[in-house]
């Protein structure tokens, strides 16, 4: 009996979509016929810019807020510069000055051995010798010294945030969607309101690192409040504590796993956003990066590009080895030097260094002029490379085909398509995968796109994400079908896509403009590379967590290779691969906005535009644009998926 | 009997819904579990009344879903009660607010759990130590009192061990010990020895038996199986559906099962392992020569009984004759005969 219901309910949200559809289809027809305002809304966006601009002048000014964040700013400022002091000399409070390299080098590596063995110690070491001799410790510190406070800040501001919605269900119902937005909100968007309350430069940063870093943690923090099993609550129920002992030393102690993962989340996007805020002005590796992609020296930031992704990597690993390492006791009787020997050995080692570095000014610092960059000589070797001709045939022929036969016929027809069209066609499509609610917000929210006004922007937006998300689709499913064929090549990949997942999405743009130059195509490479990550990733994953009864039986039924996949691990597994896709979806809405310093029309471009200036109402009307077209697939992605989980039974 | 009972449910209630209380209150009575699960309520527990007293072990058995554990978290408050009173030692829990309820259970209760409910993080000292901890004592007496509790479940040397570092049995002592840190009074265990393996769940019975004989606590142990019950309790009670089905002593459980729920349980025993001699002693009979002590099982006792050629047998306790039972009826028992004719 209830199968029956699902299934007209089914086809009555069939029909409903393709109604959609076909009115999309149908103004597409007859734009010719019907009046202009069906085919583009008259453009409001200077007048939504300046009533925002109106608003934030109120809140800033009459207000008062600016106080609050300027006394904020201050504090963060002295934090951020006390770091500095001390990692790399800048002459403030508490005048300690940098700290050797070879001290903190050893430091690293030793904090390595003690949560993950040799193998972390050598990554750990190597990263930052590498630092070191390539000449780019000032850099790299620069970039850590916003880190090392934003980070924790971000962990206790999280922390914070996610008991309140562990304990408060009205709180977390109103936390959910300023989350989604934060969530979607591109980059640019937390950049310009940091600059206008917080002044240029790193207290800026730091802010926008923070609020950037920290939605993550907060979704941790109450899954593992959540997940704290009821026997262990009853357990310290039951021992009298009173709510603030059980939050402290039961719930918290006992949640110890989730929040260790939301720091190394914190951590990971606070690398991944402080490299990016080179945009507004902050110093460091990021705005190397950028200054050198920009004058296209290939060389050098190669080896910064380098850097970051080691940094990364020791930054990933270090923190999931913390989350792993469990407490083990000593025997009885154990001397408290052998009990605290890890602590000892560090000290010896640092204070050892120390001293060394005082005798051995080598050990002490290394300038750029003293370093073993080949910076230089690489970029000649690269240039050299792509001057080579065939090379140059190859580029030239990928260059010449996608934008001849993909990207410009594609984009020229989403421009066409009136402004309505699309309207249908979103909602349409939307309805069909995620069912009514996806079909009116699908509809609300691209309604309101066209009403902010930026419609053509959007539109190239929109089809920059798409045609790369469809192309690295078309690239990652096949790749990761074939991995998720033998257990050691899945176990290889998602290695793989781990690591790639945690180098900041800055660097993907390197190995593109380093093939393709300042062009259109590079945007969409970029892209392409960054979401094979989770598409790869989660059809692999998706893959492999097929029961393997589901799989046997199958075999045992007579199927061939192609008639499993298509008929039982595909369908199994499509939940889980459309919460890649989505996930690939986001990571390109992130990109096509940062790919803007490359030369782009969309919205990202006119975004980048305004950080120059105060315009933080037409910054906040495009990145709201974004936003909203974001959500739309969010939304109707995850609805399918969950919807498709239940029919199976996942 | 004259002692207040230690704890007293009285027409207690507890049921899940959108809104129990108001349910309770407009209700009908008499509605069976079937008619309030019509409603959209599932019935914890369905209007229980049962005393404990002093130094008793009570056993709470049946099968998952009867409302066994539901009817423990109403007397240690963990659940809050929709209907009725529970009285501890005299004094209305019923409504008691946060405050007196965290006394309470740092002073008088203890419980153990089924999967444990160790803190991961803290060591075998640490988890034991943990109640004498909330209640603010100092670094000297919880380690004191900790280790005394420690070596009191036989785990000397393994106090800086974590729980992840020990077997399901040992795991199970430290939440024995913990739960006895404090001295309680009154001493919960649900489904203690349900999620260890068959030998060491035996293990654990004798471990708890010698432990009570050592501590005389008032104790609410709960089960699902049924011969675990009948080797511990001194009063077993049979939950179905949130009721309590019969509670009596094993002997007479076994003896007499109540309904044919009950029956379906006591089918498989061997009745003459459970029934001691005393139980089947008929005021009527008279016997004095050559007795059998009262708390031998008949199993026991059965060479006497096959040999014997009279009609009754003397039951004596330490020594002093205390009545005589009828030789047939053990016989009947003995033979697995028993039920029938003692209806």
């Amino acid at each position: 009996m209830p199968k029956i219901t699902r299934i007209t309910r089914l086809g009555r949200q069939t029909q409903m979509g393709l109604l959609l559809l076909l009115m999309g289809g149908a103004i597409t027809l007859a734009q010719a016929y019907l009046p202009d305002f069906l085919h583009r809304l008259p453009s409001w966006s200077d007048l939504w810019a300046a009533g925002l601009d109106r608003f934030f002048s109120w809140v800033q000014n009459d207000l008062g807020l600016i106080y609050v964040t300027r006394a904020i700013a201050g504090w963060l400022g002295f934090l951020i510069d006390a770091a500095a002091n001390i990692l790399y000399g800048k002459s403030r409070w508490p005048r300690i000055d940098a700290l050797p390299w070879s001290a903190v080098t050893a430091l690293v590596a030793l904090m390595g051995w003690y949560l993950g063995g040799w193998r972390l110690a050598l990554l750990g070491g190597f990263s930052l010798f590498w630092t070191a001799m390539v000449g780019q410790w000032k850099w790299t510190m620069e970039t850590m010294s916003v880190i090392v406070v934003a980070a924790p800040l971000g962990f206790l501001l999280g922390l914070g945030l996610g008991i309140a919605s562990w304990k408060w269900a009205r709180f977390e119902a109103a936390l959910r969607p300023i989350l989604a937005i934060l969530q979607t909100l591109p980059f640019f968007s937390y950049l310009l309101p940091a600059v206008i309350f917080f002044k240029v430069g790193p207290t800026a940063a730091s802010v926008a690192t923070i609020i950037y870093a920290m939605p993550p943690m907060i979704l941790m923090t109450a899954l593992g409040l959540k997940q704290v099993p009821q026997e262990v609550v009853e357990a310290g129920k039951m021992s009298g504590c009173t709510r603030w002992q059980m939050l402290v030393r039961v719930y918290l102690p006992s949640a110890r796993t989730e929040l260790l993962v939301g720091l190394n989340q914190v951590i990971m996007l606070s690398l991944a956003m402080v490299v990016l805020t080179s945009f507004i002005g902050m110093p460091g590796l990021g705005a190397k990066l950028l200054v050198m992609m920009n004058s296209f020296k290939l060389g050098h930031s190669f080896e910064i590009g380098i850097t970051i992704v080691l940094l990364a990597a020791t930054l990933d690993r270090l923190s999931k080895a913390w989350v792993v390492k469990q407490p083990k006791h000593f025997a009885k009787g154990t001397p408290w030097w052998q009990r605290h020997q890890a602590w000892l050995i560090c000290l010896g080692v640092f204070v050892f260094f120390m001293l060394m570095a005082q005798i051995f000014p080598f050990l002490n610092q290394i300038s750029r002029g003293d370093s073993f960059s080949v910076g230089k000589e690489l970029d000649v070797l690269i240039k050299a490379f792509l001057g080579l001709g065939f090379v140059q045939v190859i580029t030239g022929s990928i260059r010449w085909f996608f934008n001849i036969w993909v990207l410009v016929p594609t984009e020229q027809g989403i421009l066409y398509l009136p402004t309505f069209a699309v309207i249908f066609i979103v909602s349409g499509l939307s309805w069909l995968l995620g069912g009514w609610r996806s079909g009116v917000i699908g509809f609300v929210f691209f309604t309101g796109v066209a009403v902010l006004g930026w419609w053509d922007r959007a539109m190239l937006t929109l089809h920059a994400t798409l045609t790369a998300t469809l192309l690295a689709m078309l690239l990652g499913m096949p790749l990761a079908i074939w991995a998720a064929r033998r257990k050691r090549r899945s176990e290889v990949m998602i290695l793989i896509c781990d690591i790639a997942q945690t180098f900041p999405s800055f660097i993907y743009l390197l190995p593109a403009i380093m093939l393709f130059g300042i062009t259109p195509i590079t945007v969409i490479l970029a892209i392409l590379i960054f979401t094979m990550v989770p598409i790869v990733r989660y059809t692999v994953e998706g893959l492999r967590g097929v029961s393997p009864e589901i799989t046997e039986a199958a075999d045992m039924s007579g199927a061939t290779r192609r008639q499993k996949l298509w008929y039982t691990q595909l369908p199994l597994a499509m939940p889980t691969i459309a919460v890649g896709l989505n996930q690939a979806l986001m990571f390109a809405f992130f990109m096509v906005i940062i790919a803007a310093f490359i030369g782009t029309r969309d919205l990202g471009q006119e975004m980048q535009r305004t950080l120059a200036g105060t315009h933080l109402g037409k910054n906040f009307t495009l990145g709201f644009s974004v936003v909203l077209i974001a959500l739309t697939f969010d939304i109707a992605i995850n609805a399918w998926a969950e919807k498709r989980r239940k029919i199976l039974g996942l | 009997m004259p002692q207040t009972p230690i704890i007293s449910c009285r027409n207690l209630w507890k049921l899940f819904g959108a809104n129990p209380e108001a349910y309770l209150t407009k209700m009908p009575p008499g509605h069976s579990y079937e008619q309030i699960l019509a409603d959209k309520y599932i019935a914890g527990v369905k209007d229980v009344s049962l005393d404990v007293h002093k130094g008793e072990i009570l056993v709470i058995m049946g099968l998952s879903g009867s409302g066994k554990s539901t009817l423990l978290r109403c007397m240690t408050r963990l659940h809050s009660i929709t209907g009725g009173a529970i009285l501890i030692e005299g004094q209305d829990i019923t409504n008691l607010e946060e405050r007196g309820l965290i006394e309470l259970r740092r002073s008088k209760m203890g419980m153990v759990f089924q999967s444990f409910g160790l803190l991961p993080h803290r060591t075998v000292l640490q988890n034991v130590a943990f109640p004498l901890e909330m209640r603010g004592q100092s670094k000297h007496d919880c380690r004191a009192r900790g280790l005394e509790m420690i070596k009191l479940v036989g785990l000397e040397g393994r106090e800086d061990y974590f729980p992840r570092e020990l077997s399901g049995g040992q795991q199970q002592r430290v939440g024995i010990a913990r739960s006895l840190a404090i001295e309680p009074d009154i001493w919960f265990l649900d489904e203690p020895f349900s999620a260890l393996d068959p030998l060491i769940r035996r293990e654990m019975q004798d471990e708890f038996l010698r432990l009570q004989a050592m501590l005389h606590k008032t104790i609410i142990f709960v089960t699902h199986d049924f011969n675990e019950a009948l080797r511990l309790a001194d009063r077993i009670a049979i939950m179905k559906e949130g009721a309590i089905e019969q509670c009596d002593t094993p002997d007479q459980i076994v003896l007499k099962p109540a309904t044919e729920y009950v029956s379906k349980f006591t089918e498989e025993v061997e009745k003459s392992r459970v029934i001691h001699a005393e139980t089947l002693i008929d005021p009527k009979l008279k016997a004095t020569r050559n007795p059998v002590a009262a708390h031998a099982t008949i199993h026991a006792i059965a060479q006497r009984i096959v040999e014997d050629d009279t009609a009754a047998i003397a039951v004596a306790r330490e020594g002093k004759i205390i009545g005589a039972m009828p030789r047939q009826a053990a016989f009947d028992i003995l033979m697995g005969r028993g039920d029938a004719q003692n209806n």
